[in-house]
């Protein structure tokens, strides 16, 4: 692969109003660590899945796996499956045939939102974010899914809680009322939620302009917002369906920074990704897809000297098939 | 009309209101909320004219104030199904009429439902379940409509949704009608209770004559729900309400419960209605199937969308206009219907998002205009 | 409940079914044309049904005629009635469409907003027969139920033997004359050049109008033929009642519209489907229960189609399109 980006990375850096490089994060994101299982045990299990639109096929008997802890690349040629691979995954398709097993769990044919529950969340290739509202209500609406208040705590915020000594108001009034009543369990998630929705901006960088409206936001940031708002539901895996499409090189590095960071949180990733440096950058391992069929699969090194991969990219006939 | 609008729209009030300290504010609303609770003995000129009983032909005033109110309270509970998530429910009627029905079904001693009671168990023909009663009832009846007709059609399409609860709220009418056995039919159930309170010259507390205690029963009862309803707007629910609204496919992808989170929004709606209806029925302590046509449905439609679905202030002028105004110029009565289609016409042409729209929905509007006149322009 | 009431006069029940069912299945076909196109359901529609049936009595007023006249003067009467129902309707139709929903579209409203102005309208049109008419023209005008002189008098024509079922001209008329109109309409869609404008429309608008396609004049065209539609069966309504209201369009509205989603909404012969079958369950409803109930009927019919089958019986398409 040619390799242009020495050139770029020199101009962008130097352009004074591109957001795109971001200072490196150096807050402590202890918070955002997130519980998990042992690392290296089968995560989430593609089981020769086979997706039929009428007489299309558009998955076919695709089969891999995904290990806790790794960050694994999904790619392949334009129409290959991919995102139709995440589709499968995070509920939207229903499989002709075939299983999508999730910790040892069943989840084809789940509801998407009950996917989300279980742990799976995931980005859009073309930006989906909730355009009215703030970067931060982006982010909080992906925390709300952790969060056990629902109508009746909003309306009535009868449960009540015992706040911590650092989590109680300041004002001394408040501060005893909250010490005799407690605080209701409604304004306890609201408040976290802010809070650790605020983390999260800062952990992907974006943090400066937490409070304008999402679809005011340039393109990186959005970008980066939607994958906030994808680990606010703390997801044991995170699904990033083209994350670098429409990114510079200097910012290309950026995501593959974070990335890895978000792996070390705790989180398993999933990438889907046109960029073959990006993917052989950052993954542990790799599974092509073409035609809806699964090619190939291995470790970046053996992926990239793979001749039938070689031949998808390239788009020379396919003589090993 | 635009020049009107601009005119008000410079004034700002909303920017003032928002930038003021918060003590500010409060001291405000205070100050409103008394304003409203004196509004029966308005005698000031020239402020005076907005009474409704200035001719020997004007309708009473207090009455006028309680009715604005109750369908303050129905605007308000609407504007949680369109306004908040999105829905358009064309037969709220129903649950208005459910939620009169039920007091006086199981609170008026005369009630076919009661008398039932009564015989199976031996009771005095006086008895009747008490109001307090009452209320819980209503509020559980409309529930559970709203939520037997939400749970197979809410996953329709926004304009099949429309449709069938249309049907809806003219099936509670028609069965009303009918079911002479159970609702005495169209002859409609009289002796509906009151509310409790203390005897004042002979009389209950609660009476046909001083209306303005119906009114400020109600205004309590409004200032509570609205309350209620700004807590929702600004937690997780009226989050997920608003994901639901913008992009409902993210939404559940996201985790966000869509199914759940609407039929919720129409279970409260609903509730909501009942608490209008029973107020209603119980002021007017006579309950009837064609208090309930389906051009309220449209009435109440009208008033969340002119009003300015999605903005609680907004809602609330809207249900003031729409029954302030019919009673204010009664003489025109004939015109009323007429008057109100133009209207609903006029206003949706020129301000689809209404007269006090949120500021989310006016930039949605925006948004929508700039990417028609777009598309027009490629074409 | 009186199962043998329905059973000793199936025949006769299926029959009458039939005849309401007509005249559903033409107001229907306005809904699923507008729906196919735009998307949308054209709340006023029910009162261009019901201009319909004031051209019908408009006429037999100018005219003059009344029952018992020469059979040349009744078929003269008739189809000029006809005609008079089909351009009030259409008339009315594209008025509408004028005046609420093309504004709209030019600012891109949001759906929810195309029904309310539709639902302003509708209450326009019926106050204008309502209350404005009878303000300036007095009677027949007003709230009352106004009768429509039954110039087409009421002929057995022949009795099915073994079946005891008398078949009278005007049910021939309404049967014959609802199902001709159909399968022209049909035809004009399916084989007609500015039918296959209609079809792309519905199909992809955004792609038809690449091709050259006028959206704004296809939508044009369907109020057009819709409204006329609803004149055709404003004057079969005329002919079987005898009687028009200002009011009358609000339930036939939803019928035909139930009718519509019954038979897959955006599909003109599931309007048939569904009209002719909603026609026969109503009347079976009100023969077993009684007539108070027909109404609800269609609603529990609505309620159950869109809970098991949300496209309708024969699927929604004006071309093959899903919406």
């Amino acid at each position: 692969m040619p390799d242009p980006s020495k050139s770029e990375t020199v101009l962008d850096t130097t352009a004074a109003d591109a957001p795109t490089t971001v200072a490196p994060d150096t807050s402590d994101h202890d918070a955002l660590t997130i519980d998990v299982g042992p690392e290296g045990e089968t995560l989430l299990e593609i089981d020769h899945v086979t997706l039929r639109f009428g007489g299309v096929v558009a998955l076919n008997d695709v089969h891999f796996s995904i290990k806790r802890g790794e960050i694994l690349g999904l790619i392949g040629p334009n129409g290959a499956g991919k995102t139709t691979c995440f589709n499968v995954m995070t509920g939207v398709y229903t499989p002709t045939s075939g299983e999508v097993r999730f910790s040892g769990k069943v989840i084809s044919g789940t509801k998407p939102h009950k996917i989300n529950q279980l742990g799976i969340a995931r980005t859009f290739q073309n930006i989906r974010l909730f355009p009215e509202m703030s970067a931060l209500e982006n982010v909080m609406v992906g925390c709300d899914a952790r969060h056990k208040t629902s109508v009746m705590g909003a309306l009535f915020r009868a449960y009540r809680v015992r706040p911590a000594e650092h989590q109680l108001p300041q004002n001394p009034l408040r501060r005893s009322l909250a010490k005799v009543f407690g605080v209701s369990r409604h304004t306890m998630e609201e408040r976290g939620g802010r809070i650790k929705s605020m983390e999260l901006l800062k952990f992907v960088g974006i943090a400066d302009r937490a409070h304008e409206l999402s679809r005011n936001l340039p393109y990186g940031y959005q970008r980066r917002l939607e994958i906030a708002r994808a680990l606010a539901t703390e997801p044991e895996l995170l699904c990033l369906d083209e994350p670098a499409a429409g990114f510079n090189p200097a910012e290309k590095e950026d995501l593959m920074d974070l990335i890895r960071r978000i792996r070390d949180l705790g989180h398993t990733v999933l990438v889907i990704e046109h960029d073959m440096k990006l993917v052989l950058g950052v993954t542990d391992r790799i599974v092509v897809l073409e035609f809806g069929q699964k090619i190939a699969e291995g470790s970046p090194e053996e992926v990239a000297r793979n001749p039938k991969v070689i031949a998808a990219y390239l788009g020379e006939p396919d003589d090993a098939a | 009309m635009s020049q009107i609008l601009d005119a008000y729209r410079g004034l700002k009030l909303r920017d003032r209101m928002s930038g003021a300290p918060g003590w500010v504010r409060k001291v405000g609303m205070l100050l409103v909320i008394a304003f409203a609770f004196y509004l029966p003995f308005l005698n000031i000129l020239p402020f005076a004219y907005i009474r409704t009983d200035l001719t020997s032909s004007g309708s009473d005033w207090a009455s006028v104030l309680f009715l604005v109110v109750v369908y303050m309270i129905v605007a308000v509970g609407l504007n949680v199904v369109i306004g908040f998530a999105g829905l358009l429910d064309l037969g709220y009627v129903g649950f208005y009429a459910l939620g009169a029905y039920s007091v006086a079904l199981f609170g008026s001693p005369s009630s076919p439902v009661v008398e039932a009671i009564q015989n199976r168990f031996g009771l005095d023909e006086t008895w009747a379940v008490p109001f307090v009663m009452c209320i819980p009832i209503a509020i559980v009846m409309a529930l559970i409509a709203g939520v037997t007709l939400g749970a197979p059609t809410l996953r329709l399409r926004g304009d099949y949704l429309a449709i069938v609860t249309l049907g809806f709220g003219e099936i509670i009418r028609i069965t009303a009608r009918n079911l002479d056995n159970v609702t005495n039919g169209a002859t409609g159930i009289s002796g509906v209770p009151v509310p409790p309170g203390p005897e004042i010259d002979g009389r209950s507390f609660f009476n046909t004559i001083d209306a303005e205690r119906w009114y400020w029963l109600a205004l309590s009862i409004l200032i509570l729900i609205i309350f209620l309803a700004f807590r929702l707007e600004h937690s997780r629910v009226g989050r997920a309400w608003l994901a639901i609204r913008e992009d409902e496919d993210a939404a559940a992808i996201m985790g966000v419960a869509a199914f759940k989170f609407k039929l919720w929004a129409f279970a409260i709606g609903a509730s909501v209605g009942g608490i209008a209806g029973l107020l209603f029925g119980s002021k007017q302590q006579y309950v009837e199937p064609n208090a309930f046509m389906v051009n309220l449905s449209f009435l109440f439609v009208a008033m969340v969308v002119i009003g300015g679905s999605g903005n609680i202030y907004g809602v609330l002028l809207g249900a003031f206009l729409l029954t302030y105004l019919p009673e204010r110029f009664r003489e025109f009565q004939e015109w009323r219907p007429f008057a109100f289609g133009v209207a609903l016409v006029v206003v949706m042409i020129l301000r689809p998002q209404g007269l006090v729209p949120s500021r989310r929905r006016a930039r949605e509007f925006e948004d929508r205009k700039v990417e028609a006149e777009e598309a027009a322009a490629d074409a | 409940m009186d199962f043998d009431a329905l059973f000793s006069g199936l025949d006769r029940h299926t029959l009458d079914g039939i005849t309401r069912g007509s005249i559903y299945a033409l107001v229907a076909l306005g809904y699923t044309m507008v729906y196919g196109v735009m998307k949308l359901i054209n709340f006023a529609h029910s009162e261009v049904f019901m201009v319909g049936t004031w051209a019908v009595l408009g006429v037999y007023t100018a005219l003059g005629v009344s029952a018992g006249a020469g059979l040349a003067v009744v078929i003269g009467a008739t189809l000029l009635a006809l005609l008079a129902a089909m351009l009030a309707s259409a008339g009315t139709a594209l008025a509408v469409e004028r005046i609420a929903y093309r504004p709209l579209r030019k600012k891109g409203a949001p759906p929810l907003i195309f029904l309310i102005t539709g639902i302003g309208c509708s209450i326009v049109l019926v106050e204008i027969f309502g209350q404005v008419f009878k303000v300036f023209f007095g009677a027949p005008f007003g709230r009352v139920t106004v009768n429509i002189p039954s110039v087409l008098q009421t002929k057995e024509l022949f009795t099915i033997p073994g079946l005891d079922l008398t078949i009278t001209n005007t049910r021939v008329i309404i049967i014959v004359g609802a199902i001709v109109m159909m399968l022209a309409l049909d035809t004009f869609v399916n084989k007609s050049r500015l039918g296959r404008g209609v079809r792309a429309v519905a199909q992809d608008p955004d792609t038809a109008s690449l091709m050259g396609v006028n959206r704004e004049r296809v939508i044009m065209l369907v109020f057009i033929l819709g409204g006329a539609m609803a004149g055709v069966a404003a004057l079969l309504y005329t002919i079987q009642y005898d009687i028009t209201k200002f009011d009358i369009g609000f339930i036939i509205g939803l019928k035909a519209f139930t009718a519509a989603v019954l038979g897959g909404i955006g599909n003109l012969r599931g309007a048939l489907v569904g009209g002719l079958l909603l026609g026969i369950a109503e009347v079976y409803a009100s023969t077993i229960w009684s007539s108070e109930w027909a109404n609800v009927t269609a609603f529990v019919v609505l309620v159950v189609i869109l809970m098991f089958r949300p496209t309708g019986l024969l699927g929604e398409s004006l071309g093959k399109a899903r919406a």
